[in-house]
């Protein structure tokens, strides 16, 4: 079963510079693992010690924030697109500012 | 009502308008779904940012954070800037404004013509120098104020208390809501009152994908999630990229005659999604999305005309939302 991933520039280190990678799974944890089993590192940078999302990483399946569709049990299907993200709201360069300024 | 004791009381109270062309069609005898648009341009600067604007202000004047002639520190070049350089003129506040200096030369102008000071930092550093300049204004000027729509509760208030009983007044028959997800505090204010007066009504986010250059190299480590974000309020979330959120934008001025920016776009987008999948369910929808802003301030991007791949390379690097 092919899936598609889109990966952010950050994370291209463990890819070979791969910006799109195939895997398969038919849940969002199985797909991970099928991830990292081919680029050794991956799975720890969108997934916490304790075993959830980062929270700072946004996966969405076909442009659908997995958050809203279980999370790491989503369910996956061939042809489906995954995109992950770092999060960034809008007006980051603002919040950042902001944020900085109150020291939080 | 139409008549107003000063522009600062004309806020809110925005049209509710249907989208007969571009709601999706039904079979005959299939329940009706439609696409209601707030058009949050008409708000006196403009955008839906006005709401919040006012809101801020006048909590920071009621628990005493703003004094009279105080300065108000804002770092964002966007439309709560210029919706703050108005209601800090009206007010008697003095405003200045810490943005890169990249940005369009509309934007400066407007918020030089609402009285607002200007203070650039120099776009090569992007928003890690952003922060430097910010915090170097800051120490420089202590008692300046800063009212941080990203975790200031009266953002939300704003749309708890003026947004979400418009929409249930002008549509009581609501199913979903949809709105951009910036500092989140339209969706989480508007969200919270409407889950509160309407059963199973869904909150639905648009947040916008921007182009490859926009995240670059951010690390993973130092994102940033607004304080006033609950996931909780939202029952779903789409991630809109820039082609679509084009796509969308001009649909909605050659369609429906509503020229809006291209955060809009993004949110049309998800009210569509939405939208199509009650047609194919069968189930009846009263979609209300939110027109965030005009497209005037968005021309010189070129995005409005020429192809789409023409307007996705114009966009690329720009926060368009």
């Amino acid at each position: 079963m092919a899936i598609e991933v889109r990966v952010p520039t950050i994370l291209r280190s463990y890819t070979g510079g791969a910006k799109v990678v195939e895997g398969s799974g038919d849940t969002l944890t199985a797909l991970i693992d099928d991830l990292d089993a081919k680029h050794s590192g991956l799975k720890g940078r969108l997934i916490t010690s304790e075993g959830g999302l980062h929270r700072f990483v946004n996966i969405y399946v076909n442009d659908e924030d997995v958050r809203f569709l279980g999370a790491l049990d989503a369910k996956l299907n061939d042809g489906d697109s995954i995109t992950i993200l770092p999060a960034v709201a809008g007006g980051a360069l603002g919040f950042a500012a902001a944020a900085a300024l109150l020291g939080r | 009502m139409a008549r107003y004791e000063s522009l600062l009381d004309a806020c809110g109270g925005t049209p509710l308008v249907g989208l007969p062309r571009l709601s999706p069609a039904v079979a005959e005898g299939a329940p009706p779904v439609r696409l209601w648009a707030k058009l949050e341009d008409r708000n006196p600067t403009g955008s839906v940012k006005d709401r919040p604007a006012l809101f801020m202000v006048r909590e920071a004047e009621e628990s005493g954070h703003l004094r009279p002639g105080d300065t108000i520190l804002e770092p964002t070049s966007g439309n709560t800037g210029i919706a703050l350089a108005m209601v800090a003129k009206l007010r008697g506040y003095r405003l200045v404004c810490v943005m890169p200096e990249n940005v369009s030369a509309e934007r400066v102008q407007l918020l030089r013509m609402y009285g607002a000071e200007i203070i650039f930092s120099p776009a090569a550093g992007g928003s890690n120098q952003a922060v430097a300049t910010a915090k170097q204004i800051a120490a420089e000027h202590p008692d300046w104020k800063m009212l941080f729509q990203y975790g200031n509760p009266a953002n939300a208030r704003a749309h708890y208390e003026t947004t979400g009983p418009e929409l249930l007044h002008d549509l009581p028959t609501i199913t979903h809501f949809v709105a951009g997800l910036g500092t989140t505090g339209t969706l989480m204010g508007t969200g919270r009152f409407l889950k509160e007066k309407v059963e199973g009504i869904q909150i639905v986010a648009a947040e916008p994908r921007y182009g490859e250059l926009v995240y670059g190299l951010r690390n993973i480590d130092e994102g940033y999630v607004p304080e006033l974000y609950d996931a909780t309020v939202l029952d779903r979330r789409f991630s809109v990229g820039t082609r679509d959120a084009v796509l969308r934008t001009r649909q909605l001025v050659e369609v429906e005659g509503i020229f809006a920016g291209f955060s809009s776009g993004a949110i049309l987008h998800a009210a569509l999604a939405v939208a199509h999948e009650a047609v194919r369910d069968g189930r009846r929808a009263d979609v209300a999305f939110v027109i965030a802003d005009g497209g005037w301030k968005y021309l010189s991007t070129g995005a409005y005309g020429g192809t789409l791949n023409d307007a996705e390379e114009a966009l690329e690097g720009q926060l368009w939302a």
